[in-house]
């Protein structure tokens, strides 16, 4: 089979073996089935983030709010299942996050398909707004007690086991829950008439205004979405850590946004592939975990996540700029 | 006698007080093409707005099959199988061939998930249609402009269309892919689709056409069967005046060689370019898409990098591949497009011919002399007679003349010594292409060089000393101007 270079996927892919390969090297105890669940349980809320942004992505305009989002939602509903609904299941628990980041996102949805308002300036403006409003009048301080359900669920694992040397490893159950996350939305992407609609309206919204795509409704969809799972995604932080800390995950947002570009999706909207930003996904916690067992200090992680974010789309941008001009 | 498809009948617009459509009424039967020829300005954008439910008219009735229409709008002019193709055609880049052709009738049936194998057969039976083959899982941004247009002809087939509205079918094609453009049109009509031709470039369709309507400032000034119209007749109607085109003035016989191109090469681009370019002479180069000739307008103006030859400009070689340097050394390029190419569009009409001057009024530390630059842009504005309300506007609420114009301005501004055009009246109306031919035939007697590339063979002919085929990449003929007819030349592009 021949590799296409002009695709990001494939580009992300090999550097993600040969990072791989490096680290091996160096590290003879990097090929375990320890490290792999350690960067698939690292992967669990950053893939749930990425494949909301990514559809945001493709619809032509850009979230930065869901990590006020996220954590908005782990500190309300935290709070909510403490004092009204502690008999709350776990799964109940997981669906009261996603109606609150639901909530939220369509204020973000209203603002940007209903008054039509630019995309970056609504949700720079809803980052500041939710994560202002929950530090002033709901609360600054960690709820370290969580609702039962929250706790059941923190304690569930896929698998766990104990390694040759004595120490253990785990994976935790809110890994399905990212897979089930990427299976559905590959799903409304590419095989319901919506999720073609996204993709129309991110290569040209008069067109698809001209062929009667309702465009508000289509956006406005995208935005709650985005929503949902990033209100699922701040659940699962606070079960898995144990602790609803309202201070957590905002600031995550850049290397989200930097691992589904990686993966091809392009912030003028209309291309991409859910392979890619999964791939943009496990090269981001590959680097960000990596670099600290190959002894490598943790400031240099912002420095060879920004390095790859210029080769990984800088490259097949200029390989495609060359194969125009050698064709014009 | 059935009801014709389509009938207009005291059809009346006005914006704010200014009248677009006045009284105007036709009608459109079955399997029958139409031209409606009309100038920019003339009212054809409102009509096509109207027909498709996007606008409603003040006065009049819109009918469908007879049955008077009450409030149009774009769902029910769609369902009555009118569709709109827009100059743009408004497909999706980002999408695949099949998708875009079949995505409106899967909407229109209501379908909420991809059925992968419907859309592919819906597609291919619409290309079927039009005897046309393109890869269906080709993304639309990688095919030519010929090819994106039979997508949008097959896109409104697949939503069972009754008629098609073509906008400016022809302003962005060769002269090879009109021939094939009409021959599909022959088959719709056929199969009694009828097609509603919306230009002011009609001349090339008019052989498929029944029917002609002419409107101008908003009224129907002239309606009959198309074989009673030619080009001339057309302008006439559409201008209101004769407008003359008259052979260039002979080159005088000692004018100096200004431009000398030697042996350019650009690999599989083109190759072997060699010609020269006296003082105040008008060279033409024609050229099918894919002769190379764009890349070589390019090439001149350094926007494309030769890999061999040379440019000298009296007799001073021209750095290759650097269109600092060719703008330096008195080379000006109007690109094709001047929309995406040439203009800050959303910037006002006296800041885009400045910026071309803004280094000749820059004061000690880059500080510009506004009062200077300002007087200096007022008067290209009047030399080339833009008509423009107001200098502070926006370019892009210019006509397409007009805006060439200002693209002009801009380059006169410097007083170039040769200048590149390609394709000068592309999107500009009859009235306005004469002057822009008037504008070539002054830069020429001024002493400038002009270098003319142009799919539009009258054009051509009207403007140039002499022509050079392009074919393939290479100049295969150097052809005095007059000593050929448009047929002839277009029989040598083609053959």
């Amino acid at each position: 089979m021949k590799l296409d270079w002009t695709r990001n996927e494939t580009l992300v892919a090999v550097v993600i073996l040969g990072f791989c390969v490096l680290a091996a090297l160096s590290d003879p105890g990097f090929l375990s089935v320890a490290t792999l669940t350690d960067l698939l349980r690292n992967g669990i809320v950053l893939g749930v983030f990425a494949v909301g942004v990514f559809v945001v992505l493709v619809s032509g305009g850009i979230d930065v709010s869901f990590t006020a989002v996220a954590a908005f939602t782990m500190y309300v509903t935290a709070m909510t299942l403490n004092a009204l609904m502690p008999w709350m299941p776990w799964w109940g628990a997981l669906a009261v996050g996603m109606a609150v980041g639901g909530l939220l996102g369509a204020i973000n949805g209203v603002l940007i398909a209903g008054f039509g308002l630019p995309t970056l300036i609504v949700t720079l403006g809803t980052l500041s707004v939710f994560r202002g409003f929950m530090l002033t009048f709901i609360g600054q301080k960690q709820i370290t007690t969580l609702p039962p359900g929250m706790r059941e669920f923190g304690r569930m694992m896929l698998l766990r086991g104990e390694n040759a040397d004595g120490s253990f490893y785990s994976l935790h159950a809110a890994f399905v829950v990212t897979v089930l996350v990427v299976v559905l939305t590959w799903f409304i992407l590419n095989r319901t008439m919506l999720g073609r609609a996204i993709y129309a309206i991110g290569g040209s919204v008069e067109s698809a205004r001209r062929i009667g795509i309702n465009v508000r409704g289509v956006q406005f969809f995208v935005y709650v979405y985005v929503g949902v799972l990033a209100g699922l995604a701040g659940t699962i932080h606070a079960s898995m850590a144990r602790v609803a800390n309202p201070f957590d995950l905002v600031g995550l947002e850049l290397s989200v946004i930097a691992a589904v570009v990686l993966g091809g999706a392009r912030l003028a909207g209309g291309y991409g592939t859910l392979t890619g930003t999964v791939l943009g996904v496990a090269l981001i916690v590959l680097v960000r975990n990596s670099l600290i067992v190959l002894g490598i200090p943790s400031t240099f992680q912002s420095i060879a996540i920004g390095c790859l974010i210029l080769i990984g789309t800088g490259l097949p941008a200029w390989q495609a700029r060359r194969a125009a001009a050698r064709a014009a | 006698m059935t009801a014709p498809l389509v009938t207009l009948d005291g059809v009346t617009k006005t914006y704010a007080g200014i009248t677009a459509l006045d009284g105007v009424g036709f009608s459109i039967a079955a399997g029958e093409a139409v031209c409606l020829a009309g100038e920019n300005g003339s009212g054809k954008s409102t009509l096509i707005k109207i027909l498709a439910g996007v606008e409603r008219p003040d006065r009049g009735t819109i009918a469908f099959s007879g049955a008077v229409q009450g409030a149009l709008t774009p769902r029910v002019s769609t369902d009555a199988g009118i569709k709109v193709i827009f100059q743009d055609f408004s497909l999706f880049p980002n999408l695949s061939v099949a998708e875009n052709i079949a995505m409106t009738a899967e909407m229109g049936a209501g379908a909420r998930l991809v059925r992968h194998g419907r859309i592919r057969d819906t597609a291919r039976l619409t290309l079927d249609r039009i005897g046309v083959d393109i890869p269906l899982d080709a993304a639309v941004e990688t095919l030519s402009v010929a090819h994106k247009q039979l997508v949008a002809i097959a896109r409104a087939l697949a939503t069972d269309a009754k008629l098609i509205i073509m906008d400016e079918p022809t302003t962005t094609l060769t002269e090879r892919e009109v021939r094939s453009l009409l021959a599909i049109i022959r088959l719709l009509k056929a199969d009694g689709v009828a097609v509603l031709f919306v230009s002011h470039k009609l001349a090339e369709v008019l052989e498929v056409c029944e029917h002609v309507v002419v409107l101008r400032n908003g009224a129907k000034v002239a309606e009959g069967p198309a074989d009673q119209f030619d080009a001339a007749s057309l302008t006439l109607h559409m201008t209101g005046r004769a407008v003359g085109e008259t052979p260039p003035a002979p080159l005088p016989p000692g004018a100096p060689v200004l431009l000398q191109v030697e042996a350019l090469a650009k690999p599989g681009v083109f190759d072997d370019v060699t010609f020269a370019l006296r003082a105040g002479e008008v060279l033409g180069v024609a050229g099918l898409l894919g002769s190379g000739r764009t890349a070589l307008a390019k090439a001149l103006f350094g926007l494309v990098a030769p890999e061999a030859g040379t440019i000298r400009l009296d007799g001073r070689p021209v750095p290759l591949g650097d269109p600092i340097a060719a703008a330096a050394a008195g080379i000006g390029y109007v690109p094709e497009d001047r929309l995406t190419e040439g203009l800050f569009l959303t910037q006002s009409i006296a800041r885009n011919i400045a910026i071309g001057r803004l280094d000749a009024h820059a004061r000690g530390g880059g500080v510009l002399d506004l009062s200077a630059l300002w007087g200096e842009t007022r008067d290209w504005l009047k030399r080339l007679a833009v008509k423009a309300p107001d200098p502070e506007a926006a370019v892009r609420s210019l006509s397409g003349g007009n805006q060439q114009r200002v693209v002009l301005a801009r380059w006169m501004a410097r007083g170039p010594r040769v200048l590149v055009l390609n394709g000068p009246s592309v999107g500009v109306d009859v009235g306005s292409k004469a002057e822009i031919h008037g504008i070539i035939a002054d830069l020429a007697a001024q002493g400038l060089g002009v270098i003319v590339i142009s799919d539009d063979l009258p054009e051509l002919m009207a403007t140039c000393h002499r022509i050079l085929v392009m074919k393939g990449g290479r100049m295969v003929e150097d052809l005095p101007g007059g000593s050929v007819t448009t047929d002839g030349l277009a029989h040598r592009l083609a053959s």
